[in-house]
């Protein structure tokens, strides 16, 4: 039974897939429960990071409390706790679930339910959420509410008869959500007085109070000078501050309780020791029994990650290691490439999160970046009978000490129009894809699913479903495991030179046609020189392509006089600027662009 | 006294062609008077001319021969009264088909112009289309006709090649046309496309196919080899000449040595320092002429010495180049000169450096490593 002072406390969060309005619906919570005034108001609250905003997804979660005067009179503590929506954060997701009681389901009411809306909402399940429909954007003309409660019903199993019908963006029934979350969402419950119990959703570090630890008291209380002990990493500290979030900023409070949702800081330092998912607990008084669920996440996805200027390795340390301070999934180790330089190995969740620390590298810290080709973690048996996990195909021993290769293998879910379902099996297929099933959620829509080895889809295979469905197909996936396969390393060698940078791991069957593909792309990007220069793909000794850069005929100015020797030395030193910045392979200047455009290979 | 060169432009043309990004317009007809007041203001107000003996003059352009041919007489006046000329100065004048006949030609060789550059391009009406230029093939030959009746002796004619669909074949007839008429001096230009020019945006368009670096150089020499024949002999990247009749003007550019710019936007190289006019001809008629300065550095100077140098076939002595900076080239670019031979783009004869006949098609290449 819940206490009295938790009963008018309700934790929840949004789910939905990208572009159905949940940030807009965050918006309007927040707007209408009155703490902020239109003029604090900034666009999307909670997605404060510009790059999230130019993105328009969610990247870390963070939480927001509401007040909210309901018709009873009564004033409601709404605690808002934002997801991040996209499948490398699945975890990230599943723990801010866990943090919740309930969660709003947004669905657009003319796009219906996408792959992501699916995966979510057996996320919010698993979790024994409460889901409550909400059909979004009904003021676009091609809304079609019935369509998509029926599809709720069909495809989720939810109820969603007398789901709210709004409009987020326009501000149509927005009340009718506020009355839905506190009707329908139960209120939190658990014993203020056992021994504390809370879960870690999120943390980040803050330059003045070090790590700012976000959590749901599920037991107990905390306060100032209360001595914590985080129960997966064992570390123990004394609570300098608790308090709640307001819009935009926190808000110190006395304690916090079973049933609130809050932040505490510690003097932490490092916010590896604050793992997602971990329970906060009493050092002096721990609970018998660490809330469930909780993982170590690990990076699925590596790159190598170099400075485009060698001397501003440095730089690239320093902000790698002050991305790591608010994502602990973030990994990176020092790695030197005969063609690149310094530089780091980096681990990520998945191919988004490689992008945007890429983009936040590139734009938060103003570097300049050559990143190789990402790579999944192969395992390996050698014949000697040792195991060995490579994530970096320069550490690829030589295949006759290797007795057999797996790669990881992933379940992927792909919601789309029944017209593209050929083209969409057709991409599988060359993928390597072994076909699962297929069910119709309605007329015109199916969804497909397929396992797929995560190599083949960590290069460009978003891209290419996208343009082969024209936008129209979502696409999800999760880890399964590992699966023997015939993997092998390809090597460019560029003027009889390999290329440590180039080479990769992919599938024997696959080889030749990538091998030739990254010949033609180099060729095209690597400038002439004064000798003609091979372009060559190898396996092993092997020579399975080769192009050719013809010797340069002609650099020349045909006029120079006068009025223009500034401007001609100026154009010789730009000329000359150029080549330094080119990587030195062998006697060859290779443009940093030729190591970035090998990553995108188009589609032919 | 020391020898000056002096530069005077001509912002003016006919009809602007659509490869060329000079600082010249062919709308200003009506500047025409206020700027030639102007130049002949500047001419005036410049002071220690009298330390100077002027070797070489070159009105260029644009197209000066749009002017009427008083004003070039006024502009050369302007020069004798404030400079001693040199009596054996070479005073050179752009001049392009249709802007020139019999007298205009007359009256400059009575100003004392002894030296006519004509810009001939190419002799195909085809090609001349394509180019954007105002004349045709019988313009050309007219003024050549007319600038040997009214006396020159000393003439040039400009030729571009690589040009948008032209043949090997045309540029044999366009050489072998210009050779038949005995010029002294050719110079000889694969054609830049410059951005900012229509040109450029045609290429940009697919409109036109580059020639490829192949075939342009197949036509560079195509061209020398006749020249060679016909006893014109390659003193720079771009220029051959007949026995005695090189440009001493250019040479003055690529020796590095100082010259006085007057006009519109006219660079000028002086008293240790590179300066430049005014770009804006409603300031330049204003009196507001000065532009400003093009610094640079010791390091500059050096490198501008030997890709300036390096332009011409004689290339840069050792001895001259000990005499510009008092120290010996081996300690400034000993490491270069030594690389670039080895790669057979460079070699030495005779105490002097050269580009060989590769290092002539990829002098950027050795270029920019003085820089």
């Amino acid at each position: 039974m819940p206490l009295k002072r938790q009963s008018k406390i309700r934790n929840f969060s949004i789910i939905a897939h990208i572009d159905h309005g949940k940030s807009t619906l965050a918006d309007r919570l927040i707007q209408k429960s009155g703490l902020l005034t239109e003029r604090e108001m900034q666009e999307q609250v909670l997605d404060n990071m510009e790059l999230e905003r130019e993105r328009g997804i969610t990247i870390k979660a963070q939480a927001v409390r509401l007040i909210y005067k309901a018709d009873d009179g009564d004033e409601y503590t709404l605690n808002l706790i934002d997801t991040p929506g996209h499948v490398d954060f699945n975890y990230e997701v599943s723990r801010s679930l866990a943090a919740c009681d309930g969660a709003v389901l947004v669905v657009d009411a003319a796009q219906g339910v996408e792959a992501q809306t699916l995966a979510n909402v057996y996320l919010a399940l698993d979790n024994d959420l409460e889901v409550i429909p909400v059909i979004n954007k009904i003021d676009l003309p091609s809304a079609n509410p019935d369509r998509v409660k029926q599809e709720i019903e069909d495809i989720i199993g939810l109820p969603a008869d007398d789901a709210p019908l709004i409009s987020a963006k326009t501000d149509i029934n927005i009340k009718g959500v506020f009355d839905k979350i506190i009707s329908d969402i139960p209120a939190p419950s658990g014993d203020e007085t056992a021994p504390l119990k809370a879960l870690i959703f999120d943390s980040f570090y803050d330059a003045y109070k070090g790590v700012i630890v976000f959590m749901r008291v599920f037991d107990g209380t905390v306060k100032k000078g209360t001595k914590v002990k985080f129960m997966a990493t064992g570390k123990e500290f004394e609570v300098v501050e608790v308090g709640v979030f307001g819009p935009g900023r926190f808000i110190p409070a006395e304690e916090l309780s079973a049933g609130d949702v809050g932040y505490l800081t510690a003097s932490i330092k490092n916010v590896s020791d604050t793992r997602i998912g971990d329970t906060i607990t009493e050092s002096s008084r721990p609970t018998d029994e660490a809330l469930p669920g909780y993982k170590k996440v690990n990076p699925m996805v590596y790159c190598g990650i170099f400075p485009a200027d060698g001397s501003r390795y440095q730089d690239l340390r320093d902000a790698l290691e002050k991305l790591q301070l608010n994502d602990a999934s973030l990994q990176f180790e020092a790695e030197t490439s005969v063609a690149l330089g310094f530089g780091f190995r980096c681990g990520f969740l998945g191919l988004l999160h490689l992008e945007i620390i890429q983009e936040r590298l590139e734009r938060e810290y103003n570097l300049d970046l050559v990143t190789t080709a990402p790579s999944v973690i192969y395992r390996l048996y050698l014949t000697n009978g040792d195991k060995l996990e490579i994530s970096n195909p320069s550490d690829m021993p030589d295949t006759t000490v290797i007795e057999k290769m797996e790669e990881p293998i992933v379940k992927a879910e792909i919601i789309l129009p029944s017209e593209y379902i050929g083209t969409v099996m057709e991409l599988c297929q060359q993928r390597r894809g072994e076909y699962i099933g297929m069910e119709y959620i309605e007329e015109t829509r199916a969804v497909v699913t397929y396992n797929l080895p995560l190599n083949e889809i960590i290069y460009d295979f978003f891209d290419v479903l996208k343009s082969r469905t024209r936008g129209y197909a979502s696409f999800d996936y999760e880890l399964t495991g590992y699966k023997e396969s015939k993997l092998v390393k390809l090597d460019m060698m560029v003027n009889r030179e390999v290329v440590d940078a180039l080479s990769f791991i992919v599938h024997e069957s696959s080889a030749a046609e990538r091998g030739r593909k990254i010949a033609e792309k180099l060729k095209k990007e690597i400038p002439r020189h004064l000798f003609e220069i091979p372009i060559q793909a190898a396996i092993g000794n092997k020579i399975i392509a080769r192009e050719t850069v013809s010797a340069m005929r002609k650099d020349v100015l045909a006029k120079c006089y006068g009025g223009d020797i500034t401007r001609k030395r100026k154009l010789l030193e730009k000329q000359k600027e150029g080549k330094k910045r080119m990587r030195q392979i062998g006697s060859v200047e290779v443009p940093q662009s030729a190591f970035m455009s090998v990553l995108k290979l188009d589609e032919e | 006294m020391k020898d000056i060169s002096i530069y005077i432009h001509i912002p003016f043309c006919v009809k602007k062609c659509l490869y060329c990004d000079f600082n010249s317009f062919s709308d200003k007809s009506g500047y025409f008077t206020e700027y030639k007041n102007s130049l002949i203001q500047e001419i005036n107000s410049f002071e220690k001319a009298n330390d100077f003996t002027v070797r070489t003059i070159f009105i260029g352009g644009g197209t000066p021969s749009v002017l009427p041919s008083l004003f070039i007489d006024e502009i050369l006046n302007a020069v004798g009264r404030k400079f001693y000329i040199d009596k054996n100065a070479e005073i050179s004048i752009e001049a392009n088909p249709g802007t020139v006949d019999y007298d205009k030609f007359s009256d400059y060789k009575k100003s004392g112009v002894n030296r006519v550059s004509i810009g001939m391009q190419a002799i195909q009406d085809r090609l001349l289309r394509i180019l954007g230029r105002a004349h045709n093939k019988d313009g050309f030959l007219k003024s050549v006709e007319s600038v040997r009746k009214a006396g020159f002796e000393n003439i040039n004619f400009d030729i571009m090649f690589a040009l948008p669909n032209q043949s090997f074949y045309d540029l044999e007839e366009t050489i072998k046309t210009a050779v038949s008429l005995s010029p002294t001096h050719l110079s000889l230009y694969s054609l830049i496309i410059e951005e900012r020019t229509p040109f450029f945006d045609m290429y940009e368009k697919g409109e036109f196919l580059p020639v490829s670096d192949e075939d342009d150089r197949k036509m560079y020499y195509l061209a020398k080899d006749i020249l060679k024949e016909n006893g014109f002999l390659q003193y720079e990247i771009s220029n051959f000449a007949q026995k005695g009749f090189k440009c001493r003007h250019n040479i003055v550019y690529w020796e590095r040595k100082e010259y006085i710019g007057f006009g519109l936007g006219a660079c000028s190289f002086f008293g240790g320092k590179r300066f430049h006019n005014n770009y804006s001809i409603d300031e330049y008629i204003k009196g507001e002429r000065f532009g400003g300065f093009e610094d640079f550095t010791e390091k500059d100077a050096l490198a501008e010495f030997m890709f300036l140098g390096l332009r011409m076939n004689k290339g840069i002595s050792r001895k001259e180049f000990f005499d510009y900076f008092n120290t010996p080239i081996n300690n400034v670019f000993g490491d270069v000169i030594k690389r670039n031979i080895k790669k057979g783009l460079l070699f030495e004869k005779d105490g002097r450096i050269c580009l060989t006949e590769k290092g002539f098609d990829l002098a950027n290449i050795v270029f920019e490593e003085f820089l």
